[in-house]
């Protein structure tokens, strides 16, 4: 079974599962979640909120132990995965260090990592580009709009050199506009840097059109109901949201959700 | 507009509860200082009417309380009219006491946040040390200031070292009770984002905790300075010691030199003041480097 999991899965999850032990009693985040995700892949995660979403990606990233089942990353457990700084994880909010400016946040996990001051500079200035805001480096975030101090989360988890990206939510706060515009860049950030994307959304548009895998997730327990791979091709304008395959595709995740909800009817 | 709202938000307020307050003043001084005038009148023999008892209940030697003119004459003959190395300048013995409270400050300062850094980073130091933090504080220092000073005197330490002793005392509670606050007050979300960068406990310390920590750093260290100016004015009264401000206030009280008294309460008052401005000087200082919003 090893040999059978060549290089180029990244993460690959077999009957896992997360029961959180509260106050109130056990709570399953997780249960008998099996994916794999392949080397530049776009994975969305989708599903109403409590269903694990977060839980999974924490799960990828070693900030969570799951209770049951295998998980590795780039063939590693988690924590390995981490100790060799495998993954950049955006979370849901920027998360900015209020006392630094925007390039000394992008600089902080280079500090960390131990990057060459000549290093560092160069890498900020590359990934403040990357994410649009060249000329912002010296402003302190509050400065900021929203939607710019999450790319500015964006730019500090890319700035060192993992090739996943785990990201929660990361447009969630944004209104729709500001969202189409950073979904957009998202793609192509995707495509010149050839990172695997782990994306968690709460929206059918945004996970249909960032991704070439959709995994559909439902509560009570958390668990995986479908999982799509998107037949749409790479290069995808914002207008691709109006053709039949992209609705054929929304269509579909939306039964996905819709059959997970009718599960806890039942249950 | 701005000086407008100066003047009416902050001048008058202000200036019309010291004004009240010195108004009151004057009454209680007439009132407490009337009954030696009148029992001087009575063994001469005479009675003193109320308009020549008046000035003289505020130009009293010794009166039970001071006019503020008086005051203010004390402290202007004590600073301005002795030079600063005399025993009798007022400003000799301010500096007696404030390197005491200085040392005291530093070194309460450096207890409490190495204390502080003890205690988050390790539950065994967090159980053990925090009640005897707390403890150390249930003392009334009036009680343990003598034994101090006494027992350090029997070891052959002297002069500043015991009355700083005691400013340390007293300053490191804050220090300790505000940075363990601060240093635990970065967010989960800081946190988690330091462990996906494998970042080690020092690098976690020094790039998140210790400047979450400032703000409340700095108002406990505000408060760390009075109280250790106050520990080192009580550090000078239970050996009688011969300069600062405790013994200025200790002479007084030996001789009923109530003026000399009320000069050398100013004096500390206006010294408090002082050290709490420039600490909170440093504070906005240190908030403007790490970008706070103008
Ligand atoms: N640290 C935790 N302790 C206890 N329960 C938790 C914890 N984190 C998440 N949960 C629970 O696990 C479930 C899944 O949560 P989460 O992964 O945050 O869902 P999602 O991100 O899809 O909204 C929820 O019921 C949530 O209440
Ligand atoms: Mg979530």
């Amino acid at each position: 079974m090893m040999s059978m999991a060549p290089s180029n899965t990244v993460v690959s999850a077999n009957d896992l599962g997360l029961t959180f032990q509260t106050a109130d009693g056990p709570v399953t985040a997780l249960t008998g979640v099996n994916l794999n995700v392949e080397k530049g892949d776009f994975v969305s995660f989708i599903g109403p909120s409590g269903c694990g979403k977060t839980t999974f990606l924490r799960v990828i990233a070693d900030l969570e132990k799951p209770t049951s089942g295998t998980i590795t990353v780039n063939g590693m457990t988690p924590e390995e995965a981490r100790r060799q700084r495998a993954y950049g994880y955006v979370f849901q909010a920027a998360a900015l260090y209020p006392w630094r400016t925007i390039e000394k946040n992008i600089a902080l996990p280079l500090e960390i990592m131990g990057y060459s001051r000549q290093d560092q500079k160069a890498r900020i200035d590359r990934t403040l580009d990357l994410v649009n805001l060249a000329g912002f480096g010296k402003k302190y975030p509050w400065q900021l709009s929203g939607g710019m101090q999450q790319r500015a989360s964006i730019a500090r988890a890319l700035a060192f050199d993992a090739d996943l990206l785990l990201m929660d939510e990361p447009f969630g706060a944004l209104d729709e506009i500001v969202r189409d515009h950073l979904n957009e860049q998202l793609l192509k950030l995707w495509a010149a840097t050839r990172k695997t994307i782990c994306f968690v959304t709460h929206s059918i548009p945004e996970a249909v059109y960032l991704s070439t895998k959709i995994v559909v997730m439902s509560p009570r327990p958390g668990r995986v109901t479908d999982i799509i791979e998107s037949p749409l091709p790479k290069e995808r304008p914002l207008d691709i949201r109006e053709t039949p395959e992209f609705l054929a595709v929304a269509h579909r995740v939306r039964e996905g959700l819709r059959a997970g909800h009718s599960y806890e009817e039942h249950a | 507009m701005e000086r407008a709202s100066f003047f009416k938000d902050r001048l008058l307020p202000i200036g019309t509860v010291v004004l009240s307050l010195i108004v009151l003043w004057y009454v209680f001084v007439v009132v407490l200082n009337a009954p030696f005038e009148r029992d001087t009148a009575a063994r001469a023999g005479t009675t003193i009417s109320f308009s020549e008892l008046l000035p003289r209940t505020m130009a009293q030697e010794r009166p039970v309380l001071p006019a503020p003119h008086q005051v203010l004459a004390e402290l202007w003959d004590t600073t301005v009219n002795k030079a600063i190395t005399s025993k009798r300048s007022l400003v000799y013995h301010a500096w007696v006491t404030l390197s005491a409270t200085l040392m005291g400050f530093g070194m309460g300062a450096v207890l409490g946040i190495l204390l502080a850094i003890a205690v988050v980073h390790n539950r065994a130091m967090d159980r053990s040390l925090m009640p005897w933090v707390i403890a150390s504080q249930t003392i009334p220092i009036l009680a343990i200031a003598p034994m101090i000073i006494v027992v350090l005197n029997a070891v052959g330490i002297s002069g500043l070292m015991p009355k700083a002793l005691i400013s340390t005392y007293l300053s490191f509670f804050p220090v300790v009770v505000g940075m363990v606050k601060g240093l635990r007050s970065a967010e989960q979300i800081q946190l988690d984002l330091m462990h996906t960068y494998n970042a080690s406990a020092s690098q976690t310390f020094w790039k998140l905790r210790w400047p979450c920590s400032m703000p409340y750093l700095f108002t406990s260290l505000k408060v760390a300075i009075a109280i250790s100016l106050v520990g080192a004015i009580v550090g000078e009264l239970p050996t009688g010691a011969v300069a600062g401000l405790g013994a200025r206030l200790l002479a007084g009280s030996y001789y009923g030199q109530t003026v000399q008294i009320w000069a050398a309460l100013f004096m500390a008052a206006a010294v408090a003041a002082l050290l709490v401005i420039i600490v909170g000087f440093a504070h906005s200082l240190v908030l403007k480097r790490m970008g706070a919003r103008a």
